[in-house]
């Protein structure tokens, strides 16, 4: 019973995931559709079909960098909810690199689009967090506030000074193909950002599990005064952080440029940046399972779009059934496994369940 | 008589007796402060006088009455206001609004300007000099008080406890305060004030009761006893040590603090100008009652707080200027904090973990940057049989140890990096005797090798038994250094008590 029990806790995700798409069932079900033909439409168009799974792959990447981009800096305590600017001003970055440096050799003018636009996410993520280590500020606060300004810059670059002369709607010239992110399945848009961003969650993993960078920002998350007694340069460590994951938002903006949009459009990203701190906290801020994580979301976000064709159920639906999930799984998050008090429990039920009522009132009585 | 008695009030947390058997009689229309250090049980017995916890055992007579107090409100009801530490106001409404918020009996309409009204007379009655209508983020903390206060007395409540009512007061807000309560006692009030403060006490009140380890030691009359007393009863003299001492021989001094200057976190200065010196194999006690500067020297000394002025010196070199890190590595200098569970440890973190705390960085626990899992396990093994830190296995969290072990591990950290120097601050706070005795024969252990060891602790027996000379602070400042021999508590008792008006002057 004990590991029985153990085991439950262990795969409390996935199960509140099942519930969660349990739940959501019984919405389908009152939107006048059989959930079961739903979910397989849903499902087989996101994962099994392979136009579809590269749907999925495509929204892969973003949510999967912007989930990464939460995950890093919660490990030193800071909740970065500004991804969405950061993404924006790393689709930016890449794209100006991408339109303004001619004349370069074109494997060293891809790197150079993608670290800029790493590195205009990191410096715009940089600001709330050196207003939170220098000025106490909170990060929460600052980061939202940048986030609008973030669009809106984008919004007026790509509908200004680098519009498309001519162009109906605000976006930028096309970047030249040569700077391309290849393809990875073909026949569909699925790129190889995906793929760098599976290998980054890797190293995260190392990174912050196994060397003395990660022993320290988990130390500074633990709390400013043992942050400080352990010898940790606590603000550049929050600095740091920050900088990293903001950089892994910025490069899921770049990504969204040269690997699927090939312009600097305005709205390019339609809350990718937010969506990461569900797949963060899907994922239990554990790196290894971002991916996962961000795979699934995508799915339901991709399979939604077949669902509605094939059944005609809203797409609002699903939306509300992504909410169920990050609800179900923040709850189950909220359980906590102590094997002790189990047993305990467990042996005081199987005391009670042996003993009729009688006895045992008469040995509570002599217990006394 | 009484307004208030209490007969063997009894609380237990977690099997500790917060309270052990509480006898406390409370004349009416009087000031009676209870004063006592950190932990000994004031904040728990106030807390089950408004209600917020019930006694396991004890009875209460309110007004010459049995009652039970089941909540805030029913001690509201009953005639009984508290005034927390921190205060219970909404900053965004005005004062007329805090104070009516959850107050009974409005029905569905509230009238606001009768009830500005009556404010406003009480509020000129007792002097407080509050505009009924001014929005609480803008007063100074002084006058929230008095709005916390106002808002007690609206409810008319003849007990007003007072918890710690001055600690996040300016010294000239403290004086008024003090005005404050008197004018409420001779209104008829009874008033129940906790503090550590001694110099407070005396300034205003009738009565003082001490108490120590969940019991009220002695009451007496405020005019019948004098600061000495008090602060010698408050750090105790119940010899309990059984460690046996070594005779001293003292060497050249190691760590010396020259003329420090600190401020504290609410930006007051704290070390106005301290002196220390700490010998080879010697243990240097700093006794006085908590808040005296003490954490503020501790910090200072291990470069976790910056000094406004002063040196801090190792054999003769100036460290002011380094981190804790460097301390710790370049001058071989440890700490024992006095928070185990927000400084000392990081109580989610296992043991091995918790061993590496402070050295994860060098080259005995990691290699280009990776974490030697592998041989952090393995030294917190040894350490955990060398040090009898009782746990399942090194790879338990520390919040499952108790407060002993989580203290042995501490010290087998900061021992193991070999200091020259060893700080240790509070190291007894909230151990039983056996942790205690354990974590006394670690010190002398490291003054027979030669260690330079600062003991910081408000318990006077403590210092008593395990130090070569010991030095007095109060106010900020060292009153007195004693030799051993001719330290008793009657010596640093005149000490602690004999500067208490200075420090309440300046």
């Amino acid at each position: 019973m004990l590991t029985v029990i153990g085991l439950a806790h262990r795969l409390r995700i996935p199960i509140a995931v099942a519930v969660a798409l349990l739940a959501g069932a019984s919405l389908i079900a009152l939107s006048g559709v059989n959930p079961f033909e739903a979910y397989t439409t849903l499902f087989r168009g996101a994962f099994l079909d392979w136009y579809g799974l590269g749907g999925t792959l495509v929204k892969t990447s973003p949510l999967l960098l912007a989930g990464l981009a939460v995950v890093i800096p919660l490990r030193a305590g800071l909740l970065n909810i500004g991804g969405e600017g950061q993404i924006y001003m790393g689709g930016l970055g890449a794209s100006v690199a991408a339109l303004y440096l001619p004349g370069l050799p074109t494997l060293l003018h891809i790197v150079l689009c993608v670290l800029a636009g790493a590195l205009a996410g990191g410096l715009w993520g940089l600001i709330p967090a050196y207003l939170k280590a220098y000025r106490g500020i909170n990060e929460v606060i600052t980061a939202i506030l940048l986030n609008f300004i973030a669009i809106n810059l984008v919004s007026y670059l790509a509908g200004g000074p680098m519009m498309q002369a001519g162009a109906p709607y605000p976006y930028s010239n096309e970047i030249s193909e040569a700077l391309w992110l290849p393809l990875i399945l073909s026949g569909t848009d699925a790129h190889v950002g995906v793929i760098i961003g599976a290998v980054l969650a890797l190293v995260a993993y190392y990174v912050l599990n196994h060397t003395t960078v990660g022993f320290a920002l988990d130390t500074v998350g633990a709390g400013d005064a043992v942050a400080r007694y352990a010898g940790i340069a606590v603000r550049r460590q929050l600095l740091g952080a920050m900088f990293v994951g903001s950089a892994c938002a910025g490069l899921a903006g770049s990504f969204e440029v040269l690997g699927l949009k090939y312009r600097l459009y305005h709205l390019f990203s339609p809350g990718f940046g937010f969506d990461g701190i569900l797949v963060a906290f899907l994922a239990a801020l554990n790196p290894l399972l971002v991916p996962v994580s961000a795979f699934f979301l995508s799915g339901l976000k991709a399979g939604a779009l077949t669902m509605q064709r094939a059944t005609g159920l809203d797409g609002t639906v699903i939306d509300a059934i992504q909410g169920i999930v990050i609800l179900f799984v923040a709850t189950s998050l909220a359980f906590t496994f102590r094997r002790e008090e189990w047993r305990r429990f467990l042996d005081k039920r199987k005391l009670h369940l042996a003993e009729p009522p009688v006895a045992r009132a008469k040995a509570e009585e002599s217990a006394r | 008589m009484p307004a208030l008695k209490l007969r063997q009030i009894v609380k237990s947390f977690d099997g500790f007796r917060a309270l052990d058997g509480v006898d406390l009689a409370v004349q009416a229309g009087t000031v009676h402060a209870i004063i006592g250090e950190n932990g000994a049980g004031k904040t728990t017995l106030m807390n089950i006088l408004y209600g917020l916890y019930q006694p396991d055992e004890g009875m209460i007579e309110f007004q010459e009455k049995p009652v039970t107090i089941p909540s805030p409100r029913g001690a509201s009801d009953l005639g009984i206001g508290m005034i927390h530490q921190h205060f219970m106001l909404v900053d965004t409404l005005t004062v007329v609004e805090n104070i009516v918020l959850g107050l009974r009996g409005q029905g569905m309409s509230l009238n606001l300007r009768e009830h500005e009204k009556r404010i406003a007379e009480m509020s000129a009655r007792f002097g407080f000099n509050i505009d009924p209508r001014a929005e609480i983020w803008r007063l100074p903390m002084g006058m929230r008080q008095r709005v916390e206060i106002l808002k007690v007395l609206y409810r008319e409540a003849d007990l007003i406890i007072l918890d710690e009512p001055t600690s996040i007061l300016t010294p000239l807000e403290i004086e008024g305060f003090l005005e404050n309560v008197k004018s409420l006692r001779d209104a008829g009030k009874t008033i129940l004030f906790i503090t550590h403060k001694l110099d407070e006490v005396f300034a205003a009140s009738d009565r003082i009761s001490v108490m120590r380890r969940g019991k009220v030691l002695n009451t007496t009359d405020a005019k019948d006893t004098d600061a000495r007393r008090i602060a010698c009863a408050m750090v105790g003299h119940d010899r309990i040590l059984t460690v046996e001492r070594m005779p001293h021989r003292a060497g050249k001094p190691v760590l010396v603090g020259r003329g420090l200057h600190a401020r504290d976190n609410r930006g007051l200065e704290a070390l106005r100008g301290v002196s220390v010196s700490v010998r080879e194999g010697e243990i240097h006690g700093i006794i006085g009652v908590d808040g005296n500067g003490q954490a503020e020297l501790a910090e200072v000394l291990t470069g976790m707080r910056s000094a406004t002025g002063g040196l801090v010196e190792i054999d003769g070199r100036d460290i002011t200027a380094d981190d804790p890190e460097t301390r710790r590595r370049s001058s071989r200098l440890a700490f024992v904090p006095e928070d185990r569970h927000t400084t000392g440890l990081v109580l989610e973190y296992p043991l091995w973990k918790n061993a590496i705390l402070r050295d994860f960085g060098t080259a005995r626990f990691s290699r280009a940057g990776v974490v030697d899992r592998r041989r952090a396990v393995e030294a917190t093994s040894e350490w955990i049989s060398a040090y009898d830190v009782r746990t399942q296995s090194p790879y338990q969290k520390a919040r499952f140890l108790s407060g002993g072990n989580q203290q042995k591990l501490i010290f087998a950290r900061e021992i193991e990096s070999e200091p020259r120097v060893l700080i240790v601050m509070q190291p007894c706070k909230g151990l039983d005797v056996g942790a205690i005795e354990a974590v006394h024969r670690t010190i002398l252990e490291q003054r027979e090798r030669g260690g330079a060891i600062l003991y910081i602790s408000t318990e006077l027996d403590h210092v008593l038994a395990v130090c070569d000379r010991i030095s007095v602070m109060c106010g900020g400042v060292v009153t007195g250094t004693l030799e051993a021999h001719e330290a008793t508590a009657e010596t640093i008792g005149v000490l602690m008590g004999g500067t208490m008006s200075k420090a309440s002057a300046c």
